[in-house]
């Protein structure tokens, strides 16, 4: 689904979520209240200045106090590789993106990741990441490292890295992969209206991180829940 | 056998930046009172590593446990940028989040974070990745319940990738010299962009745009650190002393912060055209500059000191 389709589908009474240089700013109508949307369209980098228009989004927002929820809907590349980014210091801003959304988690707006395109790297953790729960819609593709550049890396070839892929979910891009590392919580079906199912995955959110639970019940993450849980039990018992 | 080995590591002496992950830690925390969760006798190894024929790690490059810091009790978690560059996997990234978690519970006066690392590791990347967003999420929590996290960076293999966007998820960082903070790696930009944009064999202008100094300057780092293990853990006393909330008048503050500092930089093509309009007198003087007499440029810098983070 393109963007506009998704903003048609979640408010069909119209809305006023615009799009300016890639970044994606508004609010819509989403039951008796606003529902405030944050995102980046278009396969859009996210470097420094479009960090930081997206968290003024999310501050101004948690501002208002209206608990609203906060959908961060995602077609990005990954974080903007360049010396001006690094100089500015891109670490900053990006964290900064992420310190918003998990506050205005933490202040009663429920955040709802919603990835339609690709995202990758830094820009995926700064934005669909740091939100309370990750939808995803069919063809969305995350990343961390497209395989060409996992190979460059990994000096392996390119057919090896595809022929370990489809038995190792844990290091190859695509949605899948990140269903079953419990990274994506959700996997939104395109031909029914969004709204309730948006609605739905409200709903039914968790306090604590599942995420790792999530990877080992879906064996993309198998052991990363039972090292956190042995750490914590043994600092526990001193 | 571990007090005995830290009463046996001079912190005057010992590098930071030479210094093993376990050398760190039993060398910044009170003699004898480090104890390990997750040691290397319990032998938890990447799952994944085997596949690509890579060697395998007992504590998969990551220390982590509890200890005291002038007799407060701490939480500490070190990175050996030695082993696979101090990468995130899955079971590195699982210890640290379990830590942070266990912090909530335990209350330690701070949780200390010694990275050194490249980010995640690519072998394991969806795991790598997803620890990143986990860690970060605890690490809010910790600092809502008003336990600072202090970052101490200084390690050959610098804090990049995900681990630049923990950094700035922390209370509080210090850094030395040869601690890098970046997201995107010198390699990855001229991979990615060409040697025209950077060039990553230039070290001189790796140190000069994501470096300690360059850090401490604008503000995306609290304290400098010479390089020594006692340096860095004066600077972390110093540091959980005065860790800001998390809030949203932090958040309020630093949204000001960094946008006035592309407002006032954006424009700069080099480290040293920001130092300049910083009123650094000798910009080119700065990479030479010792750590008494970068102090005092420091503290001639309006942007290095604040509680926006």
């Amino acid at each position: 689904m393109t963007l506009a389709e998704i903003l048609a589908s979640l408010f069909p009474q119209g809305h006023a979520v615009a799009v300016r240089e890639g970044l994606v700013t508004g609010t819509g109508p989403f039951g008796d209240g606003p529902m405030h949307v944050v995102g980046i369209d278009g396969d859009t980098p996210l470097g420094v200045d479009g960090a930081l228009v997206l968290s003024r989004a999310v501050l101004n927002a948690v501002r208002t106090g209206d608990r609203a929820p906060i959908l961060v809907a995602v077609d990005s590349d990954s974080q903007r590789m360049s010396r001006r980014d690094e100089l500015l210091g891109l670490n900053e801003c990006l964290a900064h993106l992420a310190k918003a959304l998990l506050l205005a988690d933490r202040s009663g707006h429920p955040t709802i990741g919603l990835i339609y395109g690709h995202t990758a790297a830094g820009a995926f953790i700064a934005t669909a990441l740091a939100t309370r729960v990750l939808a995803a819609l069919p063809g969305a593709n995350p990343s961390v490292m497209d395989l060409p550049s996992v190979a460059r890396v990994t000096k392996l070839p390119l057919d090896t890295l595809e022929e370990m892929a489809k038995s190792t979910p844990v290091f190859a891009p695509g949605l899948d992969n990140m269903v079953a590392a419990g990274a994506v919580h959700v996997v939104l079906d395109p031909d029914r209206p969004l709204g309730s199912q948006i609605r739905a995955v409200i709903d039914t959110i968790e306090a604590e991180d599942v995420r790792d639970r999530l990877g080992a019940e879906r064996g993309g993450r198998l052991v990363a829940h039972t090292v956190a849980a042995a750490v914590a039990d043994q600092a526990r018992l001193g | 056998m571990a007090g005995d080995r830290a009463a046996s590591i001079d912190p005057d002496a010992l590098s930071w930046y030479e210094a093993t992950a376990r050398q760190r830690v039993l060398a910044l925390t009170d003699p004898g009172s480090f104890r390990e969760f997750l040691p290397p006798t319990e032998r938890r190894m990447s799952p994944h590593l085997p596949l690509f024929d890579l060697p395998r790690a007992f504590d998969d490059g990551i220390v982590v446990g509890r200890a005291r810091l002038d007799g407060e009790p701490v939480l500490i978690a070190a990175q050996e940028g030695r082993f696979m560059g101090g990468a995130f996997g899955e079971v590195h990234g699982g210890k640290l989040v379990g830590l942070l978690r266990a912090a909530l519970a335990l209350k330690p006066k701070a949780v200390l974070i010694l990275f050194d690392t490249g980010g995640v590791r690519l072998q394991e990347a969806n795991a790598g990745e997803t620890a990143i967003a986990e860690a970060m999420r605890a690490i809010v929590d910790v600092r809502v319940a008003g336990i600072p996290v202090i970052g101490l960076i200084g390690g050959r293999a610098g804090c990049y990738g995900g681990g630049g966007l923990i950094a700035g998820t922390c209370s509080r960082l210090a850094v030395s010299e040869g601690g890098r903070i970046s997201v995107s790696g010198p390699e990855v930009i001229e991979t990615n962009k060409g040697a025209e944009e950077f060039d990553s064999r230039d070290r001189a202008l790796v140190w000069r745009t994501m470096g300690g100094k360059h850090r401490r300057l604008i503000g995306g780092a609290d304290a400098f650190c010479a390089d020594t293990v006692s340096a860095f853990r004066k600077a972390a006393r110093d540091l959980v002393g005065r860790a800001p909330a998390f809030d949203l008048d932090t958040l309020e503050a630093e949204q000001a912060r960094l946008e006035a500092r592309i407002d006032r930089f954006g424009d700069c093509r080099d480290a040293t055209d920001v130092w300049a309009r910083l009123g650094v007198n000798d910009p080119e003087s700065v990479p030479a500059m010792d750590t008494d007499a970068f102090a005092e440029t420091v503290a001639r810098s309006p942007e290095a000191d604040h509680d926006a983070r």
